[in-house]
């Protein structure tokens, strides 16, 4: 292989993991803090929807994002409702958070636009436009590594470069933080929390927030960034792709970024080849879309490092009278 | 003590959650411009009107039938399988081979056969999961929506790249012998005299699901089996200190609910399609969630809910046909269902709890 086509692979490979790195970091927040999210495909979807639909009525992408926000964090505000105030079961309401975007799309797509579920074409500001790196043009000469800034680097969109700042960032708001340090304890042991003073609500609450705006950003590239408008079923299995990048990761955030990237990569080489060669193994095309599930339940399973979830996960936190 | 009469927990909050949730879904039918009273009207003449629609509504709620046992099972053992889909896509493809690679001499005993490789497949695509629950503490839920996809994936393979025949284009089997075509109910029905259309899907799978509700009854409250998987589900420590075995329990539920969701094939691989294609499954798994969680887990719940979903699907394609309100509302229902009888159940129980409360301190 050479380095033109290595780094349009590698290219691609960003551009199909940042969907997954946003909503992998959404699930980081929401998991740490004890609140199991399988609702991360349908928070996208709402927000891939709305974000589409607002970008293409106001000509505006950046109102579309903040649409895609909100419509997301509706669905964050539904899950959180069911989980943590009338502590339901996270895992049902995370199924019927799918489905309810699921449904909703299409039917509020039908009636805005009546093209069957979908959105019109975006076009020009109503699209994030890729953003080209200062000396991309003049650097592109320097051997390999020029060549490298100036294809990989640069030429992305906004929510590229925002996904990966975001995995410091995140970094730093987990373990460096008194918000970090809470959260991450409201997910192994909230009655300590509790008793130290500080409201298990309010901190869960919080985590299922910046998992809304996490997976509306993912959403509003999804629809305005990767692609140019709202497609039915659009997401399609990033959701749960995220859930087994983050059970990959264990849920750690530089860990996320660097399954995400993985599961990224798989795409695009399933994209680009229809069939590969191992090694004279011919692993067909099927087999490549279905290894990011594979590799999660050997992870799961603990073949390979044990993976050890948030121990009060899942669990609704009832204070004691 | 409990706050309130049993009859009340089984009946009342669910008919509560599931008034609210058709509330709502009645408020999206205002919301996108429709008549919610029309749209009710349309659905039921086009799903209970006539024969023709009852066959599809009882086709579909046969389907329901198999997958919400399936996930009722696996839930009195405290178990969340959300892998119905994989399961009944696996059984799927133990049904197409069990009725293209046997020569069945007459129809009654390729169901049989087709069953037993149904209820096999969607055991094994189910024991996995199970197994690495029970051994390795993998969370049943997660490693479930794995399977899900990985099944997809293996269908995909097995239809473009084996059992396709060859020269044709469509991913999906050659159409199964005429020997393993299943009877109609328009032909049962037909031969004992009541007219009932012919072109529907209904078949004599109908009656295989309303068995399987009168077994799984009888394993859950009628056999050791059965009271030992409550037993574990409702706490699981309290069950190996009496000594039941957590990964046996585990195991068993798992493979009786996957061989249930396998047994969905014989309605919709051999009853109505004749071949297996590519996404045959169509989400009934999903569904046996919304329909296990509204019936209660209890055999005759899971029919009743089952029932009610039938009529949805079928009530739902006629609205598409007729109006502009896409299929999808149906998914809107269904997601307001799960939310309502599953996630938001506390919202509903607790006011009536307190009614109940009241209640009894008024009496005395």
């Amino acid at each position: 292989m050479d380095l033109p086509t290595a780094l349009q692979i590698l290219d691609s490979m960003i551009r199909l993991g940042t969907p997954l790195l946003l909503a992998c970091l959404a699930g980081l927040f929401s998991e740490r803090a004890g609140i199991f999210d399988i609702g991360l495909e349908g928070k996208m979807l709402s927000a891939a929807f709305l974000s589409a639909a607002v970008a293409f009525v106001t000509g505006s992408v950046w109102l579309g994002v903040l649409a895609g926000l909100v419509a997301a964090l509706m669905m964050s505000a539904i899950h959180g409702l069911a989980s943590i105030t009338f502590r339901g079961n996270q895992l049902i309401s995370g199924v019927a958070i799918n489905f309810l975007a699921s449904g909703l799309t299409v039917l509020l797509g039908q009636y805005w636009f009546a093209l069957g579920g979908r959105t019109p074409s975006l076009e020009g500001a109503a699209r994030f436009q890729p953003i080209t790196l200062p000396f991309a043009q003049e650097l592109r000469e320097v051997p390999v590594l020029g060549l490298i800034y100036a294809e990989l680097i640069s030429g992305h969109t906004a929510l590229v470069y925002l996904a990966f700042a975001l995995v410091p960032l995140s970094w730093w708001l987990l373990y460096r933080t008194r918000f970090g340090l809470r959260l991450r304890a409201v997910g192994e042991n909230p009655a300590a929390v509790d008793t130290a003073g500080v409201s298990v609500v309010g901190i869960r609450y919080a985590a299922v927030a910046i998992c809304g705006l996490l997976t509306g950003l993912a959403g509003a590239y999804l629809a305005c960034g990767l692609s140019a408008g709202f497609v039915k079923e659009m997401t399609a299995g990033r959701g749960y792709i995220a859930l087994a990048a983050l059970i990959f990761a264990k849920w750690r955030p530089w860990q996320a970024l660097a399954a995400t990237m993985l599961f990224g990569l798989l795409e695009a080489v399933a994209n680009r080849y229809q069939s590969l060669d191992l090694w004279g193994v011919p692993l067909p095309v099927q087999f490549m879309q279905a290894l990011p599930y594979i590799l999660t339940v050997v992870i799961l399973a603990g073949f390979v490092g044990k993976a050890i979830p948030p121990r009060a996960g899942g669990q609704p936190y009832v204070k004691e009278r | 003590m409990n706050a309130m009469p049993g009859w009340a927990d089984a009946i009342v909050v669910p008919l509560i959650s599931v008034l609210i949730a058709f509330a709502i879904s009645s408020g999206v039918i205002l919301a996108i411009g429709e008549s919610p009273v029309e749209a009710m009207t349309l659905m039921v003449t086009g799903a209970l009107g006539s024969s023709y629609g009852w066959g599809y509504t009882l086709y579909y709620a046969t389907n329901f039938i198999f997958t919400g046992l399936a996930v009722a099972v696996a839930f009195h053992a405290g178990l969340f399988n959300i892998g119905g889909e994989g399961q009944a896509t696996l059984g799927g493809l133990g049904v197409a081979l069990a009725c293209l690679f046997v020569p069945w001499p007459h129809w009654s005993l390729a169901l049989i056969g087709a069953m037993a490789a149904g209820a096999a497949f969607g055991a094994l695509w189910a024991a996995l999961p199970g197994w690495l629950q029970a051994r390795r503490g993998s969370h049943v839920v997660i490693t479930t929506i794995m399977f899900n996809f990985i099944a997809a994936a293996v269908l995909n393979y097995v239809l473009v790249n084996v059992l396709r025949p060859t020269g044709s284009m469509d991913p999906a089997t050659a159409r199964f012998p005429g020997a393993t075509n299943l009877p109609t109910l328009g032909e049962i029905l037909g031969a004992i005299g009541i007219p009932f259309s012919r072109s529907t899907p209904a078949n004599v799978s109908l009656f295989v699901a309303l068995a399987a509700c009168v077994a799984v009854w009888l394993l859950i409250w009628r056999t050791r089996a059965g009271y030992e998987i409550r037993a574990f589900g409702k706490s699981d420590r309290a069950a190996v200190y009496a000594g039941i075995s957590p990964v046996r329990i585990t195991m068993l539920a798992m493979l009786v609910s996957g061989a249930l969701a396998g047994l969905m094939a014989i309605n919709n691989v051999m009853g109505e399609a004749e071949r297996l294609m590519l996404n045959a499954v169509e989400g009934a798994g999903f569904i046996g969630i919304a329909v296990a969680l509204m019936g209660r887990s209890h055999p005759f719940g899971v029919l009743l809910a089952a029932l009610l979903f039938g009529f949805l699907y079928q009530g739902g394609a006629e609205l598409a046909l007729w109006t502009s309100i896409p299929r999808e509302l149906i998914t809107v229902i269904q997601a307001l269902v799960i939310l309502f009888t599953g996630a938001l159940d506390n919202m509903v129980r607790q006011p009536v709890e307190a009614l109940f409360l009241r209640l009894r301190k008024g009496a005395k």
